[in-house]
């Protein structure tokens, strides 16, 4: 380990010391402890916007209103393949941490790429369930049901879709800055946001289409 | 081209909006040329536009807000006169104007103006208290601030191009959705509300982040002032709470764009969810509103009481309670919805048990009086004033607990009064005193108590003959949001309340007239010490203004009320705290960030509302960039010397020791 990275995991070690003695409190926390801390609360408030979009779909999911319900429009074998892919990529994301900490920007890089297009290929299995539900005219407009599920599964979409975006800017400013503070702390966060999306997954996978395919 | 947008959206038909408009136009014209006349614009860019520091912040928040707080006030007395003369008449406000009034009324002082006071007083006082040198995330700060006073401009751009919602405060569907407002009203009000939605969650992050995570060394949980307690609950509420807001209007909005059915009449749409799902935010707004607003009080009555605050532990719990079962009242908004009488009757417990921890907080703060040597002075005024007022505000909310009373007065004007009886009587009086207390912290000199004292008055009697009259009217059975009547019983009640909206508008000149007075006479104002009230939280310990990284050194904290007991230890040994030497410090470089990310949301909010779909796409790229831009700059903190630091704080220590001095030697005289 170099000695950057010492003091990475030293602040952390640290901090854990002042909490564990509340009584004599240092003062103001290390700046990775509070960049990592105010992500989980960003991470926490995003998941309760999930919950009321869960929340909808749970009131909705009968509301067919004569059209289609889960178990005519869900393939499971597709929501297979997204899972796969998003569990993997999680693995991934995983590496560019590993990565980051040994300071080895090929393996960081490789590591974001294959998270990246991973994920791209989650996007494209997502997009192409929704145009042929779409083309069979079970559209958002259909059915209240119909609208439940493509806003919760879509919002979904669009957090990932906004994390490639971070991820293409992450590779690009991890590129040109190298190893910096800064850069290790935005990394952090972005893996946060990546397992995140993969917790909420489980939730759409189970709630969504598990459930939805027995109705 | 543009959309949706023609030269017909300008009301032109309507004299009141667009004469109150222009005059506004010409005004921020003016204002305009006058700052670029006098050379003020790189001053202004510099200092405050692009300013991360959190007191800057809190002031321009504080501004916002007061400017939004006139024009809901001006709402309001259109509404009073309105109804004073629409007794067998139609008034002089059409129907669709009266709607937007009322609508524009409740979302302004609601999210621009109670809203941005109370979240500037947050920001000026919570790091000075917490001894801290700047939030945890000041640019994203910034960013917050400048969302939401984007949110305020598109409310305002509505009053001349378009019109605002006609569908109340919360947009109720059936209402609210395109059959039934197919106008751009609607829209005006989602975009707003979630671009600003947006931004005051950037402060609850930041601010929970702070107070966890960023406090003086010797702080822990148990010596933090009762202020940061009850900020640190309130912006708990936003991070649960506000997410829950930005669902429910985005479903709204996928409604109305691009014909979902959440809540829909056909469908298979569901009304009732957008109540479950608005109110499910609206309760907790409720307390993050008031929350803060019992901490603001906490701190003046000990403070002028020159007691600490009596059960500060009950406080606290008191407090955490009230932020967990303010996510469990909800469904009081509406009882009268059918969710059947066991739903209606654990709601009715559950609001009602609030009342009980709220009572612990009347009593504490009434036993912090009790035997203290109470100064009467402006701030103090409004915390008695609120004890009282907030007593009757809290006993008719809990008569609307009540499910069999709720049912009869569901709607009616007594709503109307119960809940400006807690929001004005809880949370604009905790504004004013709030801005009074800590005004000469952040200006460095105090406001005219002679002035302060009449704003006092006439907004106390003010709101006792507006909103008395209307809890007869309410219980004589009068709907509220009426554009016109014929039952004479109300008619009385109705011209009472239009007096009383007279008396209120008497204490908004006396304001003005005190601002004005203040900053006229400022040198004979002017506070030297640092302390002028005798306080005992940490903010008092630096100079008034603060400077820039407001401690030179970062307090020890050894008790809850750490300066007043620095104090007491210079005043037994006769001299102030020894100091080391002064270390240069690092401070957080100012951002434009902010501004750029507010302007693209403006430009974003408005060509969605008007359809302009190429600009919608131009701003969203263009605000990413700025991201990106700002990502990529290399250097985010610049460097206090240590000679500035010293020559900063030597001032500040000799006022200090010449107070001192002044306090042995009164000791001595005795």
């Amino acid at each position: 380990m170099n000695v950057a990275n010492e003091r990475f995991s030293s602040e952390l070690a640290s901090h854990a010391h002042h909490e564990a003695h509340e009584e004599d409190h240092h003062g103001p926390g290390a700046k990775l402890v509070i960049v990592g801390y105010g992500f989980w609360i960003f991470l926490l408030s995003d998941i309760v916007m999930f919950s009321a979009f869960f929340a909808a779909h749970a009131v909705l999911q009968d509301s067919t209103d004569g059209g289609p319900k889960g178990s005519e429009l869900l393939s499971i074998r597709n929501v297979a393949y997204e899972t796969a892919c998003l569990l993997l990529s999680s693995f991934t994301c995983g590496l560019i941490l590993v990565g980051a900490e040994a300071r080895r920007m090929a393996w960081t890089q490789a590591a974001l790429i294959a998270t990246g297009l991973l994920g791209l290929t989650f996007l494209v299995l997502e997009v192409r369930e929704f145009t042929e539900m779409i083309s069979q005219g079970a559209g958002p407009q259909r059915s209240a049901f119909l609208s439940s599920f493509f806003a919760l599964v879509g919002c979904h979409g669009a957090h990932v879709s906004v994390g490639l975006l971070w991820l293409g800017t992450m590779m690009a400013q991890l590129f040109v800055k190298g190893f910096r503070d800064d850069i290790l702390r935005r990394l952090l966060c972005f893996n946060l946001f990546w397992h995140m999306l993969d917790i909420v997954w489980v939730a759409v996978f189970t709630l969504v289409y598990l459930v939805g395919d027995a109705r | 081209m543009f959309g949706k947008l023609t030269l017909d959206a300008i009301p032109w038909d309507q004299p009141i909006p667009l004469i109150s408009g222009a005059m506004v136009v010409v005004l921020l014209l003016g204002l305009l040329a006058w700052i670029s006349f006098k050379g003020y614009m790189p001053y202004l860019w510099r200092e405050w536009i692009t300013s991360v520091d959190h007191k800057r912040i809190g002031v321009m928040y504080a501004l916002l807000g007061l400017v939004m707080l006139l024009r809901g006030f001006v709402d309001a007395v259109m509404m009073r006169t309105h109804q004073a003369v629409a007794f067998h008449a139609p008034g002089y406000l059409p129907p669709h104007h009266y709607d937007q009034i009322f609508s524009a009324h409740g979302t302004i002082m609601i999210f621009f103006a109670a809203m941005p006071i109370i979240i500037g007083l947050m920001n000026f006082v919570t790091p000075l208290q917490l001894g801290v040198r700047d939030v945890a995330f000041p640019t994203l700060n910034s960013t917050g601030f400048w969302l939401t006073a984007s949110g305020a401009l598109l409310v305002n751009i509505s009053l001349v191009v378009g019109e605002f919602s006609q569908a109340g405060w919360l947009p109720y569907p059936p209402l609210s959705e395109l059959p039934y407002s197919p106008g751009v009203g609607v829209d005006y009000y989602l975009w707003a509300l979630l671009i600003s939605g947006a931004g005051t969650l950037m402060t609850g992050i930041n601010f929970v982040t702070t107070i966890l995570k960023m406090r003086a060394p010797g702080m822990t949980y148990m010596r933090m002032s009762m202020f940061c307690w009850t900020t640190l609950a309130s912006n708990m509420l936003i991070v649960a709470a506000f997410p829950i807001l930005t669902a429910t209007l985005i479903m709204l909005a996928l409604d109305r764009y691009l014909g979902f059915h959440f809540f829909t009449n056909d469908g298979g749409g569901n009304m009732a969810m957008f109540l479950n799902l608005i109110w499910a935010w609206g309760h907790p707004e409720v307390y993050i509103l008031v929350l803060p607003s019992f901490g603001i009080f906490s701190e003046i009555i000990s403070t002028f009481s020159g007691k600490p605050l009596f059960g500060y532990r009950s406080m606290v719990i008191a407090t955490l309670g009230i932020c967990v079962i303010s996510f469990i009242v909800w469904l009081h908004h509406f009882f009268t919805m059918g969710a059947g009488s066991n739903v209606n009757a654990v709601f009715g417990i559950a609001t009602s048990v609030i009342a009980v921890v709220t009572g612990v907080k009347i009593f504490n703060w009434l036993f912090t009086m009790y035997g203290g040597r109470i100064r009467y002075q402006t701030p103090m005024l409004w915390s008695l004033g609120f004890l009282v007022t907030f007593v009757i505000g809290g006993m008719t909310g809990v008569l609307l607990a009540v499910p069999p009373a709720d049912f009869a007065l569901h709607n009616t004007v007594f709503v109307i009064a119960h809940f400006h009886n807690v929001i004005i009587g809880g949370v604009v009086f905790a504004l004013y005193a709030g801005i009074t207390f800590w005004f000469p912290k952040a200006f460095g000199f105090k406001l005219n108590e002679t002035w302060g004292k009449a704003v006092f008055w006439f907004t106390i009697i003010g709101f006792y003959v507006t909103f008395m009259p209307l809890y007869v009217a309410g219980l004589l059975g009068m709907t509220r949001r009426l554009q016109h009547y014929e039952v004479a019983e109300w008619r009385p009640w109705v011209v009472a309340a239009t007096f009383g909206v007279a008396i209120s508008g008497i204490a908004m000149i006396c304001q003005f007239i005190q601002l004005y007075v203040s900053i006229r006479d400022r040198e004979a104002l002017r506070d030297k010490t640092g302390d002028l009230w005798n306080g005992r939280a940490l903010e008092w310990a630096t100079s008034s203004p603060p400077p820039v990284f407001n401690f030179a050194f970062l307090p020890e904290v050894k008790s809850e009320e750490p300066y007043w007991e620095m104090k007491q230890r210079s005043m037994r040994t006769g001299h102030l705290a020894d100091i080391g030497a002064y270390q240069p410090i690092e401070m957080p470089r100012n951002s434009a960030t902010g501004f750029i990310t507010a302007f693209f949301a403006t430009m974003a909010g408005f060509s969605l509302i008007w359809h302009i779909w190429w600009m919608v796409v131009v701003s969203i790229v263009a605000a990413y960039a700025g991201f990106v831009w700002f990502a990529w700059r290399d250097k985010d903190e610049y460097t206090v010397p240590a000679s500035e630091v010293e020559k900063l704080d030597q001032e500040r220590r000799l006022a200090r020791e010449a107070w001192l001095a002044r306090q042995v030697n009164a000791s001595e005289a005795i």
